[in-house]
Order: structure tokens, then sequence, then C-alpha cells
């Protein structure tokens, strides 16, 4: 039987409400805006009472139910590339085949398509093609990227001067009423106690041993704050619940709760960059909790916001506030950004090593990961690790290679460890004391 | 055609010699014209750009010769660069690295990265790693949505650019340094929409391998020489006694950041199609001219042209979600029987658009045929038959 914690049911809980809500939302009045996970404006959005919906969660869960590789292939026979991102061609085969969503209710099509141009390119693609499907209207927000390494004042006034010409009028538009300034500014309270819980969640996992897997368990973690229920009471009550659950472990010594039930004894502690494959997530799992590897640390859970810098929402600068989220989530920042993130996650983590895993759908996260292993090893002093498959297109996800590299990998860290004569290859790390230059948010 | 056509014996010769060097310099990788350019000044400088845009007026205006590095194409073996990609992303970066890391690039006193996808973003970050001591820029060309705020982000972001590429030359950024670049720049994009409109009229006068190799020369020219240059190929290219061959009229599409081999472009021609206008140097001198204006402030001139001029392709947001209707109206305003979908393998920005613009071809009835390259593709063969079957189609049906 699979364990689960208390959290994870809690959040069952409040996704079943939410599809619930979006499966009687055309009867209800309420309008249906599609957006993205990164910069997402999920404040904004309730505050006027319309109803997000993700596509890449929507292709995620698809691959968490085996249903991803026959939407895949509907969309590449209708004439989609065999190389490009395997999410658009879940959404697009999803679709095509009537947009049932987990419940097996219908997806309600959009009013409107609100494209948060975050870091990554495909996104702004991807909804060219959905408005050929859905014939709606698109608001168009550019966040600019941090290609220098900084978030300048420019960036940041171009970013709240859209919201104020181009989403929030068009958002207006569907609402048929206007902004309520006060319950965008209460959302945006809420969503910063949510942030404060989550990090402290995080965190957690520089105890030894940590209470929790920041990659693999982190997915579920990030769930409520990175979709439609951040700014939420909902949230808030989740994330505080979640922060005592996972005290409460730390305080006796427990690991992190696995499928298979409580991880006995952590041997490895990670650094994971990448997303999951989520076609064989339980299995990916499992090979590194057979192994005693936990992560304690992993990017993928900064997609939708970085907060472990410092970054909250906040009232008192709403549209800054927002802007500044937009412009901070991981995979809009720099190369160089990204790695000394890495770099600072192991030394602060205690990690025994770090992981890459490189998935062909996403260029974003891919391209250039080669050379940020070599940085982050050149920063830290600990070796990486790298492995390839796919986020939800199922041929790329090859098991046994994967399980023969990830324990290959472990097994050298632990050969490494034991040359140093260590029982943490953190302590056996050659002292690379690297100056790290992270942007900190105040 | 507005020049006196020489006798074909005199144009015999220096067209010849023209097409020569054009090639010799397409196919030597040391910048040997950046190089001599340079030389003549000790203060002149020179900044590579990246796929698909360049801020030539700006990088001009400061002193600098903007270089448009459009990948190693297939005469860069790529070794090194191969070791910082996947096997799943393009070859663009790859060997892009491969002539940083070789030196090959060292005459360029900077890099911009515009943001054409993410690759090219990513590129970027690896860059300024690996080559800290020059100026590194990435480049955000607006998508807003809305007009205003684009061109109030864009101004400020070439303000800025303009600022420090005048410090590496030792300039002081003055308008009417930005406003005699715009006016050389119109008189390079006067040059390319003559070179433009010849193709359209008289194709079998303009192969699309010399017009190719012309355009590439003006990647790495300074403006007014590179529309003498093309004065001087259209005068004598435009005298040759040529006959119009029984092909069909193509576009080619999606061709516009990594480029394939001119190999490959020469096979499409022989297999029976005329290339009467493509996306292959996107970026090259596509977009609007800014306003001279004296009374204008330059820089908002160029943000408003970018935002407002500039030609519609896949890495541009369409905001109006015609792009697939005006090509297919734009095939039939030049007469053209029929678009190519030439596609660089894992190039997100064409191959997510390709589905929705074939889509408007064919209820346009526009026939279309499509296939993918790498910039080291050496095979030819199954594309010459694929474009020369198509060529066929069209020619007894209509239709592809």
């Amino acid at each position: 039987m699979i364990q689960k914690e208390q959290s994870m049911e809690t959040q069952k809980a409040m996704l079943a409400g939410y599809f619930g809500r979006l499966a009687t939302a055309q009867r209800d009045h309420r309008p249906v805006v599609y957006t993205f996970v990164p910069g997402n404006l999920t404040e904004l959005l309730s505050a006027f009472d319309v109803i997000p919906v993700y596509p890449e969660i929507n292709a995620l869960q698809s691959g968490m139910r085996q249903r991803s590789d026959g939407f895949i292939r509907e969309a590449e026979r209708a004439g989609h590339s065999e190389d490009v991102c395997s999410y658009v061609k879940c959404d697009l085969g999803m679709m095509m085949k009537g947009n049932l969503g987990p419940t097996g209710e219908a997806i309600p099509p959009p009013d409107l398509l609100l494209c948060s141009f975050t870091g990554c390119f495909v996104f702004m693609k991807w909804f060219e093609l959905l408005r050929e499907q859905y014939g709606c209207d698109i608001a168009m927000l550019h966040v600019p990227y941090q290609g220098d390494g900084k978030l300048t004042p420019a960036m940041r006034a171009y970013v709240v001067e859209q919201l104020e010409r181009e989403v929030i009028p068009k958002l207006e538009k569907i609402a048929g009423r206007k902004l309520d300034q006060a319950r965008l500014e209460e959302n945006l309270a809420r969503s910063a106690r949510a942030e404060d819980d989550l990090v402290h969640v995080f965190e957690s996992a520089k105890a030894r041993p940590s209470p929790i897997d920041a990659y693999f368990a982190g997915v579920y973690y990030i769930g409520p704050i990175f979709t439609s229920f951040r700014g939420s009471q909902d949230a808030c009550d989740y994330y505080a619940a979640l922060r005592r659950e996972v005290d409460e472990r730390r305080a006796a010594g427990l690991g992190p709760v696995t499928p298979d039930g409580p991880m006995a004894q952590e041997k490895y502690r990670l650094v994971i960059e990448g997303p999951p494959n989520w076609t064989s997530f339980r299995n990916f799992w499992k090979i590194f909790y057979d192994e005693g590897a936990v992560a304690v640390a992993s990017t993928y859970t900064k997609v939708g916001g970085v907060y472990d810098t410092g970054f909250r929402h906040d009232p008192r600068r709403p549209l800054e506030s927002l802007a500044d989220y937009c412009l901070g989530c991981y995979t809009n920042l720099s190369l160089p950004a990204r790695t000394e993130l890495i770099a600072r996650n192991v030394r602060e983590y205690q990690a025994d090593g770090f992981l890459f895993h490189s998935v062909k759908s996403c260029n974003s996260f891919s391209a250039g990961q080669l050379h940020m292993m070599r940085e982050v090893e050149r920063l830290s002093g600990v070796p990486g690790g790298f492995i390839e498959s796919d986020l939800v297109d199922g041929r790329y996800y090859s098991h046994a290679n994967i399980k023969n590299r990830v324990e290959s990998y472990l097994q050298m860290l632990g050969s490494r460890r034991g040359a140093a004569g260590t029982t943490s290859s953190a302590s056996a790390a050659p002292p690379a004391s690297p100056q790290l230059h992270l942007p900190v948010h105040s | 055609m507005t020049a006196t056509p020489p006798t074909t014996a005199e144009a015999a010769r220096p067209l010849t010699t023209l097409l020569a060097d054009l090639e010799a310099s397409h196919r030597s990788l040391g910048m040997e014209r950046v190089r001599s350019w340079k030389a003549a000044a000790p203060e002149r400088r020179a900044i590579g750009c990246l796929p698909v845009f360049a801020p030539r007026e700006v990088l001009w205006a400061a002193g600098a010769l903007p270089v448009f590095i459009r990948g190693g194409g297939d005469q860069l073996e790529t070794i090194r660069g191969d070791a910082y990609y996947q096997s799943y992303i393009c070859r663009l970066p790859r060997s892009t690295l491969e002539l940083g890391l070789g030196g090959w690039l060292d005459a360029l006193d900077g890099m911009i990265f515009p943001n054409t996808c993410d690759v090219i973003r990513n590129l970027s970050g690896v860059w300024s790693s690996l080559f800290p001591a020059k100026l590194t820029r990435f480049l955000d060309p607006p998508q807003a949505g809305d007009q205003a705020a684009g061109i109030r982000f864009w101004r400020s972001e070439l303000s800025a650019l303009y600022r420090d590429v005048c410090a590496l030359s030792g300039r002081e950024p003055a308008p009417e340094a930005l406003r005699a670049a715009i006016l050389a720049y119109h008189q390079a994009r006067r040059a390319a929409r003559r070179l433009e409109a010849a193709r359209i009229e008289t194709p079998w006068r303009f192969p699309v391998d010399e017009t190719y190799l012309l355009r590439r020369a003006g990647d790495v020219m300074p403006p007014l020489e590179w529309a003498r240059l093309v004065d001087d190929y259209l005068v004598a290219a435009g005298a040759r006694t040529v006959r119009p061959e029984d092909r069909i009229r193509v576009l080619v599409q999606g061709a516009f950041c990594e480029q394939p081999p001119l190999g490959l472009l020469r096979a499409l021609e022989r297999a029976g199609c005329y290339v009467i206008a493509d996306d292959l140097t996107l970026g090259h001198l596509d977009s609007d001219d800014p306003d001279p204006d004296p009374g204008l402030d330059p820089l908002q001139a160029l943000a408003e042209a970018e935002m407002v001029g500039r030609t519609a392709s896949a890495v541009r947001y369409d905001a109006q979600g015609d792009r697939g209707r005006c090509l297919a109206a734009e095939a039939k305003r030049l007469h053209a029987d029929g678009i190519i979908f030439a596609a660089p393998s894992f190039c997100d920005p064409a191959l997510l658009d390709q589905p929705r613009l074939t889509k408007a071809l064919g209820d346009a009835q526009v026939p279309y045929t499509a296939f993918k390259y790498a910039e080291n593709t050496g095979q030819f063969q199954s594309i010459r038959e694929q474009a020369g079957t198509f060529a066929d189609s069209v020619k007894l049906w209509g239709h592809a």
C-alpha cells in the first residue's frame, strides 16, 4: 500500500474542490483563464474571481496517469514535430480527445489566455497554438529575462506597465468589473504567510536526517502555492499544517515519507537540478530511496518562485511585487545565477553530491546544463551526476539506464566518502570556499 | 533594375570574380573582413550578434561594426562545442562555442544574445562565463501586447547598450551619431529591398545561392559598403543572358537561425524551384526604417521601429494571430507556386509554428512541403528528390 503524508491527503481534497469548481465554472458564470505556473498571477486572478487552469499541470497529471503518450501521438499525427516540447503536444492531444481533467469531467475552454512569458520561450508559441483552437483573446505579459544577472528598475517598470495596460484591463473585461485593490492586497498578504511556511519546510532539509525529500516529495509541497491556491486561506492552512508535520518529523529524527513508507537511513544527500520525469515518477523516486538517497534541495521546486533568497509577495507594493515575482522565477535567472544558487544549496544543505536531470522537452532547463554542472563542481568542490529522460514522453524514459547511472553515481560518492575517511562527503569535499554572488531580495 | 547594364563581356568577369570572392569569404571562418575593417583605426570595435536580432544602428553609432554570427556552417568540425550540449539540442550553440573556443571570434570585442529561443538565451550565460573579459549582453526585444510599454522598455535597453558600447570604443554618446547611423542603414535597407525586388521579378537572373552569399556578406560589412556591393551585383547579374526555365516559384520558411549549407540551397533550385523569397537571414535588414527626423529622439525612433515595424516571424509574438493567413497572402502577392518549410532539427520556434502555418496554407490552397536539416547536413539527395517531386506535383496538378 502506498504511504502518504497527511498533507498529501489534504492537498488531494483541495484539488478535488478545485476541479469541482472548474467543472461548474460555466454554469456558475465564473470566467476561466489558462495561464502558466512560472510567473503566475494567481492573487490577481482570484481578486477577479476567475479560475486559473495550468496546461503544464494538466500535462504532468496526464503523464502520472499514463495518458500522455497517447495524447502526444495524437498531436504528432496532427503535424506537431517529434522534436518539440512534450507538454505542448500532450496538452494539444488532450484537447483533441475532449480535454478531460483528472476527475473525468471536461475542463472548460478559456475565456482568456494569460501568457505570462516568463523563463520559457515555448510558452508564447504554446498559447499562439491554443488561441487558434479556442479562438479567444491573449493577454501577453512579456517578462524580460535576467540575462545579465540582475533585475533592473526598467524591467520592473515594464512589467508593471503591462499589468496596468494589458493584463488588468483584459481581466476586467472578462470579469465584468474593476479590480478590487483591497482584495488583491489581502491575497498578497496571505501569499507571504504561506511562502514563509514553505521556506521553513524546505529549510528543514538542512537537518540530518532530512525530514523531507525536497525533490520528489517537494513537487507535492509546491503544488498549492505554485498553482491556483496561492493567496488563499486554504493555502495558508495547508502550509501551516505541513510545517507542523515536518517539524514533528524533524524533532523525532525521522526521515522523509516515501511511497513505501518512511525512509530508514539517510545515506546520501543530493541537490537535484531539472524537472522530474512524470510518466514513471514513482519508479524514478524509488531508484533513489532504495539507495538511501534523499534530495535535500532542488531547483524544480523554484520554477514557480524563488523564495529562499528572501523574496515575498508584498501587499504594500502589489504590482511591483508581482513583477518581481515574475522576474525572479528560477528559469528566468541567468545561467551563472542558477549555477551559483545550486552551488550554494550544495554547501548550505551539506550535500554529498548533485544530480542534473536533463529533459529532452525543456530547453529552458536543459540547454547549458552540461556547462552548469562543471561550474557547480568548480564552485562547490563536489562531483556532479547527469541523467536524461523527458517530462511526459514515456519513449524517452529508460528506467534501466537511469537506475544504472544513479546507482553508479551513488557508489562513486560512497567510495569518495570512504577514501576521505568520513561519514559525510560534505566534510570530505575540498574546502572550495567559493565567493558566491546570488542576488538577495529584500 | 535601374542601372544601365554593362555589356555581357564586361559583366561576366567582374560577376564571376565577385561571386568567387563572396563564396571564399563565406567559407572562410577567419573574419578577414572584420579584421581588416578594425585594422584601419585602433578605436574601431566589432560586436557579434546571434540570430535573429542585431541593434545595428546603435552599434554603428557607437563605433562598432555589427557582425551577425549564424553558427559555424558546414566548414567547421565541431568537437569542443559538442561537449556542452545534449544530442537533442540544435547545432547553432555548439558551433558558435566551437568558433569562440577555437579563437575564430577573437576579432570581436563583445557578443549580443537576443531572446530568439531558450537555447540562444542560455548560451548567453555559458558565453559570459567562458569569456568573462569580453562584453556579453543579453537583449530581450519586446514581445508585449501593449506597444507603448514595449517601446518605453526597448528605448531604455538600447540606451544602456549604446552607453556601454560607446564606453568600449571611447566615444561620447551623441544623438547626431545615432541619426547618421540610421541614415546609413536606410541606404543598406534600400539596397536590400532592391535585391528582394529583383529576385521576385526575375529569379532566373538572381539565384538563391548568390543572393544568399550577398546577404551573408552584409552580416560582416559596413552598411554603405554593402549597399554598393549589392548594386554592383545587381548590375552585373541583371545583365546576364539567362533564359527562364520551367521551374516553380517558392518561398522558403523556417531557416532563419541555424543556416542550411549552401549546397542545400543550390539543390532546391536544381530540383526545379526558383526561391523568390526566404527568411534565411532574418534580422539582416528586414525591419522598417527608423524615422531619421532630426527633431525626434533617435533612440525613440529605433525603439518604435523595432516594436511596430519588425518583420513577422516565428520568434515574434503574433499579436493578431494571423501569421498563417499573412504568409498565404504573401505567397499569392508574390505569385509563388508554393512554400518550402525548411527548419533546423530541434528548432522550437520554427517547428512549433509550422502546424499553424500549414493549416492556414491548406485553407488558402497554397501548396507546401517540409523537411528538416542541420547546418552540417552533407547529403542533399533526399531533399533534392523531395523538392523535385514537390515541383513536379505543383506543375502537373497545381498542388503538392
